[in-house]
């Protein structure tokens, strides 16, 4: 069994409006070392998928099935005290906007020797400087200093660093990084992602990273994981997905993927229609309202759920289309067009 | 706050009664208190009225405290400066005045008998001098013995308006005093034997300017309790009045309460009107006058010392529940409710527009308005009530059979004024009073049946004299032709309530309480009872003036005024005395 | 730091001469607006048959005669220096602060008003113990079980205790706590005992006052917790302390409370603040002789020294209390930095 390994998860929620199906049916295994990158668009259920993991819907208006086993625990039937022991310490979580992530009222500092101090039997002085040691070790200049602050007075790079060193003060064995670059510019991106490249292979943690952002995945991940509507519709090596796409909503977020290697003033292709409503999803392929090639499934599209599928050696696709359409349409109409445009 | 105003609106108009003034009449020292309840048995049995012309539960036994309350407070506790009735009541427990009021139920209170005199004033033949002889052996409360001197400088230093504004002013009207003297502070080096004089350390005498013969009620007042000069502090002698009585004060904190011990000074021996029943006093002021209520009611406070009566509250539960009703009294005030028909304001000059007013009010929607029978009191058919000695019973303006009004003559009593159709008028009353309130829309809707169009005007109840209605050149700017108004007695005859309403030569710029009364011949009556030796022929005079002030209609009498008092629990001799309407402080003892 | 401060101080200065000149306007000028002359003013505080040369002598006396600027200056001057006053057998001096001489007790009104202080101070700190706790508690469990029975009930209960009087649920405590109840839980009012006196009496005695008036705050507080539980509980930052394995009681009170009491902190300056400055309700209901009891009794009795020295010591306790709770600000939320 993999050290983290989902087996269809599902995770609802009852609504005025109707059942909510956040997460329906995901499946997927990561191993130490490995990095895992989810991609999807607001709403396709990859935070959902995130927090569930870490339990944080335990205890809610969440309904919750299927299973989670981290390093041979099964965590969806275990006590929300016993996954909560866990949280922080096994497994720990770094989000996006790092400002309205960390408390305004407490420096970081305080936040860091808090995480510590849940976990480890040691005193303050000890946690402290256990946190200077962090602050330093992702980057930030005068951690001695700098760990009195208050998050408001750091820089947004700094905050995000100063996140992650929260999070790894534990030594988390999977760390699930939800959009950690979207709320920084450019430079400072690329930043964030080296030193998280680094502190992957200084842990030998599993590492999940959450994004709508293709490019942020391309470089870091071993494995990517497309969700659309609440399902993986397509997932394989970062090699399989950005050399050998096959389902037409890969395509679309290779499309729209803004480049360091183009032209700013390029227009990006992006994806037509909105994403799905999770309450009522659309019949058949969720995706077939957005979808181009609708027209060539013979009908499919519109009354049948399309199964996940194994296209070739762990590449699975979940597309009505036969394999061999789906090969021709990505190597004649799509490729060319995604490299005229480069 | 309108809760509250309620309170004051009682107190400060209901302020004094007295006693009848039975002329300089009886003589009697008899041993007092409730002597009437010789046959005394165990723990009475509660009923209605039990304290009224009756002793309830006499008793002879000592010692307990007496827990008073009071939602206002005393003027002043200082005897030159107040002018409460139930101050004046109340003092009498540490303060001795020359003669004073009998502690005695029913009419048997309104004798004046001797306290610190040994017998009622001796007066001479034009009742210009009076001569008071003091009992030896009386001390105040430090063991100095008590001197006609301390009593001379008691009622000069009373004449002090500047520093004791709150008092009476009959001293300064009728003595007669030296030009140049100002006040025993700013000219105590004049002489004032012409006003009192002390031939020795036993006798005083009193020199009037011109002749009176009730001046004993003038000895009753609180002013003549002795005050001692060395001990005199102005206006702080409040802080700490030195007593002549059997008790004297552990402490006074005006706002806040008193309290008040036994005088180890005083000597039963000297005294033959106090028992001194319980060992002190505690006064709580400014309580909230519905907390006052229940706790009256549940045992926690036995007295409520303004003696004005239950709130609407606590009326409706005690008029309500047989157990609380035989528990309560219902005593008369020697006060009239009413309203002033004021003839400086066009129509109301005419006589017949004024009695269309009287014919036209409906008098049980009136009483109605000031509480009802129980706690406002019985329907007034002229101004002074029937408490008062020489009051005869007379209805110049029957208002109907039912006593809603006699629209019919009313109409006719129009017709005669030429204003056929009716008039408009204002009509002024005390904004916090939610009775007077009442009262005046009772008088619209009645008034309103025969033309007459009556407008509100409610003014604060602070400066209604001063600035409002009180201000004739106000009324007339204002179209007032009505004005809510109400008096009590200071004592029980005709002088001491008509007196300072009824006289027109009285009325100034501002500050007035006769707001409506001016005829000549009414003050001609005054002159005339004031010169009257005869008690009952004088007594004959005022209700002539009485009748002459409904003939020239310019009051319009309301209610004669009563109160639903509750008795507290565990008291002993208690009983009204009629010279104030409220029970004898005096007598009070507890089991 | 520094100058924040002297600035702060400087505009509390100017905002208690403003409140005192408005006050004194309204008493002694807009009465001559209304035609009363100061003889007229006078004849409230002589007897009921003064003559027309003593209510002269009161205007005199109490210095109606001069113009209103000079008798706010004297009122002015008194507080800084003192002032003499005639009380017939002498001459009084009322040393600074010298707030005014009333015209009917005749005492000084400070002493007076420091008198009464411990009283309201008594109320006000115990009320604000209980309400604080209750209204904390009940808002944050309010918000934790949004939606459930507690909390429909609680937020009823609340809302009944911001809509009713104090002198209706005081009066009705008093009928079923006290009065005749063999096994009353407290006093009757108006027996307050000094704590020095007698602690134990003290807070029997205040015992219902305290929790008729807590209940009037505890309601507004319970209320304002809830909605502020509810917003802080939806921030990422609660998230993240989830996700850190913080135990749930800490996060709602280490994370999610810290953040929520600091508008309850600022209201809860100036409530406390105003309460200072006289419960008048309260204390009339119960009859506790504190600042608010003594307002009120000024007022209906037209003594305006007294009205003028209770006015300015709340003024001065509001103005003070919001003093505070800008500092404190401060120091609750970094975020704010005093410049």
């Amino acid at each position: 069994m993999s050290f983290l390994e989902l087996k269809d998860l599902r995770i609802h929620f009852p609504t005025d409006d109707g059942l909510v199906k956040s997460v329906d049916g995901l499946s997927f295994s990561l191993e130490r070392g490995k990095t895992l990158g989810i991609v999807g668009e607001s709403g396709s259920g990859k935070s959902v998928t995130s927090l569930g993991i870490l339990g944080l819907h335990k205890g809610g208006r969440a309904r919750i099935s299927g299973e989670i086993w981290l390093d041979g625990e099964e965590l969806v039937s275990a006590s929300a005290e016993h996954v909560r022991t866990l949280r922080g310490k096994k497994m720990a979580m770094i989000f996006q906007d790092p400002l309205s992530s960390m408390h305004p009222f407490y420096t970081v500092g305080q936040q860091i020797v808090e995480a510590y101090r849940i976990h480890n039997d040691v005193s303050k002085k000890v946690a402290r400087k256990h946190a200077i040691d962090l602050l330093g070790r992702v980057g930030i200049p005068q951690p001695d200093r700098r760990v009195d602050s208050y998050p408001h007075e750091f820089s947004g790079g700094m905050r995000q660093r100063a996140m992650i060193a929260m999070a790894l003060s534990c030594d988390p064995e999977l760390l699930i990084a939800d959009e950690p670059t979207t709320a920084l510019d450019v430079t400072v991106q690329a930043q964030i992602l080296d030193l998280m490249r680094d502190l992957q292979r200084d842990f030998n943690a599993a590492l999940i990273i959450i994004t709508h952002d293709l490019g942020v995945v391309a470089e870091l991940s071993d494995d990517i994981l497309v969700m659309y509507g609440g399902k993986c519709i397509e997932y394989g090596t970062t090699e399989d997905i950005f050399e050998r796409p096959e389902h037409p909503y890969t395509w679309g977020l290779l499309g729209s993927m803004p480049r360091l290697d183009r032209e700013p003033t390029e227009r990006l292709l992006p994806i037509k229609g909105s994403p799905p409503s999770l309450i009522n999803v659309p019949s058949g392929c969720a995706f077939h309202p957005r979808c181009a090639f609708e027209d060539r499934t013979e009908g499919r599209a519109k009354t049948e759920v399309p199964e996940l599928l194994e296209t070739e050696g762990g590449h699975l696709v979940r597309c009505h289309m036969p394999r061999d359409l789906r090969r021709a349409i990505w190597e004649n109409e799509i490729k060319p067009n995604l490299e005229a445009a480069s | 706050m309108t809760r509250r105003s309620l309170v004051v609106a009682t107190l400060s108009g209901a302020l004094l009664l007295g006693v009848a003034a039975c002329g300089g009449g009886s003589t009697s020292t008899s041993p007092s208190g409730g002597s009437t309840g010789e046959a005394a048995a165990p723990a009475a049995a509660d009923a209605f009225n039990a304290g009224i012309g009756k002793v309830f539960n006499p008793s002879d036994k000592k010692g307990g405290v007496i827990k008073f309350a009071i939602s206002d407070d005393f003027d002043s506790v200082d005897p030159a400066d107040t002018y409460y009735g139930f101050a004046w009541d109340f003092l009498r427990v540490y303060g001795r005045s020359l003669v004073t009021y009998k502690p005695a139920p029913g009419q048997e209170g309104n004798q004046v008998v001797p306290d610190l005199a040994e017998s009622l004033g001796q007066a001479s033949d034009d009742n210009k001098t009076w001569t008071y002889k003091l009992r030896t052996g009386v001390k105040f409360e430090d063991g100095t013995p008590v001197k006609s001197a301390d009593v001379k400088y008691a009622v000069l230093r009373s004449l002090d308006k500047k520093t004791f504004p709150n008092g009476p002013t009959y001293f300064n009207d009728w003595l007669d005093l030296p030009k140049d003297f100002v006040s025993v502070y700013k000219t105590p080096d004049v002489k004032t034997d012409s006003a009192i004089e002390t031939p020795d350390d036993q006798t005083i005498v009193f020199h009037l300017k011109k002749g009176y013969a009730g001046f004993d009620n003038f000895a009753a007042l609180p002013g003549t309790i002795p005050v001692p000069q060395a001990k005199d502090t102005g206006v702080k002698y409040r802080e700490h009045v030195v007593a002549t009585g059997p008790y004297m004060f552990k402490s006074a904190e005006a706002g806040k309460g008193y309290s008040l011990v036994r005088n180890p000074n005083w000597d039963q021996a000297t005294d033959q009107i106090r028992k001194a029943l319980p060992d002190g006093y505690e006064i709580e002021a400014k309580a909230n006058a519905d907390d006052l209520d229940n706790r009256l009611i549940s045992g926690d406070v036995q007295v409520d010392l303004a003696g004005t009566g239950v709130q609407p509250a606590a009326l409706s539960r005690v008029l309500g529940d047989p157990a609380l009703k035989a528990r309560s009294d219902n005593p008369t005030a020697a006060r009239t409710w009413y309203w002033s028909i004021i003839g400086d304001v066009k129509p109301l000059d005419n006589l017949d527009c004024r009695k269309a007013i009287q014919f036209a009010a409906d008098k049980v929607a009136l009483q109605t308005a000031y509480n009802g029978p129980f706690a406002g009191g019985d329907i007034a058919t002229s101004l002074m009530p029937p408490s008062i000695a020489g009051h005869q019973d007379f209805n110049l303006y029957p208002a109907g059979a039912d006593n809603h009004g006699d629209v019919a003559k009313a109409k006719e009593a129009l017709t005669a004024c030429g204003q056929p159709n009716g008039f408009a008028i204002n009509a002024a009353y005390r904004a916090d009073r939610p009775k007077e309130k009442q009262a005046g829309e009772a008088l619209q809707q009645a008034l309103a049946r025969v033309g007459i169009k009556l407008t509100l005007k409610g003014y604060p109840a602070g400066d209604y004299f001063a600035l409002y209605a009180g201000k004739p050149s106000f009324n007339k700017e204002n179209n007032i032709g009505l004005a809510a108004n109400g008096w009590g007695a200071d004592w029980n005859d005709g002088f001491g309530f008509l007196s300072q309403i009824v006289d027109s030569r009285t009325i100034r710029e501002a500050g007035n309480y006769n707001m409506s009364v001016k005829d000549p011949a009414v003050d001609a009556l005054i002159d005339k009872a004031m010169t009257t030796a005869d008690a009952t022929a004088r007594n004959g005079v005022w209700a002539e003036v009485d009748k002459k002030v409904m003939e020239d209609s310019y009051v319009l009498p309301a209610v004669w005024a009563k109160a639903l008092t509750v008795r507290g629990k565990g008291l002993t001799n208690v009983f009204v005395n009629d010279a104030y309407g409220l029970y004898d402080y005096l007598a009070l003892g507890v089991q | 730091m520094v100058t924040y401060l002297i600035r702060r101080l400087i505009g509390a200065v100017v905002m208690l001469a403003v409140v005192s000149m408005v006050t004194f306007s309204i008493f002694f000028v807009v009465p001559r607006w209304a035609g009363a002359t100061p003889v007229d003013m006078a004849t409230r505080y002589v007897g009921r048959t003064a003559s027309a040369e003593m209510a002269q002598v009161a205007a005199q006396r109490l210095g109606f005669l001069d113009p209103v600027i000079v008798q706010y200056g004297r009122w002015v001057k008194a507080i800084f220096v003192g002032a003499d006053y005639d009380y017939g057998a002498g001459v009084e001096h009322c040393s600074a602060p010298c707030f005014g001489y009333s015209f009917l007790s005749r005492l000084p009104v400070w002493p007076d008003m420091l008198d009464r202080l411990p009283v309201t101070a008594s109320l006000a700190i115990g009320a604000a113990v209980i309400w604080l706790i209750a209204g904390v508690a009940t808002g944050v469990l309010s918000a934790l079980k949004r939606g459930s029975f507690f909390d429909r009930a609680a937020m009823s209960v609340a809302l009944a205790g911001v809509s009713l009087p104090i002198f209706f649920t005081g009066l009705v405590s008093l009928v079923v706590f006290s009065y005749g109840n063999p096994f009353r839980v407290t006093a009757p009012g108006s027996t307050y005992t000094p704590f020095e006196q007698n602690p134990a009496t003290w807070a029997y005695n205040l015992l219902l006052p305290w929790i008729t008036l807590a209940f009037l705050y505890a309601a507004g507080y319970a209320r304002l917790t809830r909605a502020g539980m509810l917003e802080t509980m939806g921030e990422d930052y609660i998230r993240t302390a989830r996700a850190k394995g913080l135990p749930e009681r800490s996060v709602v009170v280490r994370h999610g409370l810290r953040a929520a009491l600091t508008p309850i902190i600022t209201i809860f300056g100036l409530d406390f603040g105003l309460l200072l400055g006289g419960a008048v309700l309260t204390e009339s209901t119960f009859s506790l002789p504190g600042i608010g009891k003594y307002a009120i009794d000024a007022i209906i009795a037209n003594d305006l020294p007294k009205v003028m020295g209770v006015t300015m010591l709340a003024a001065f306790f509001v103005v003070f209390a919001s003093l505070i709770v800008d500092l404190l600000y401060a120091v609750v939320d970094p975020r704010v930095r005093l410049s």
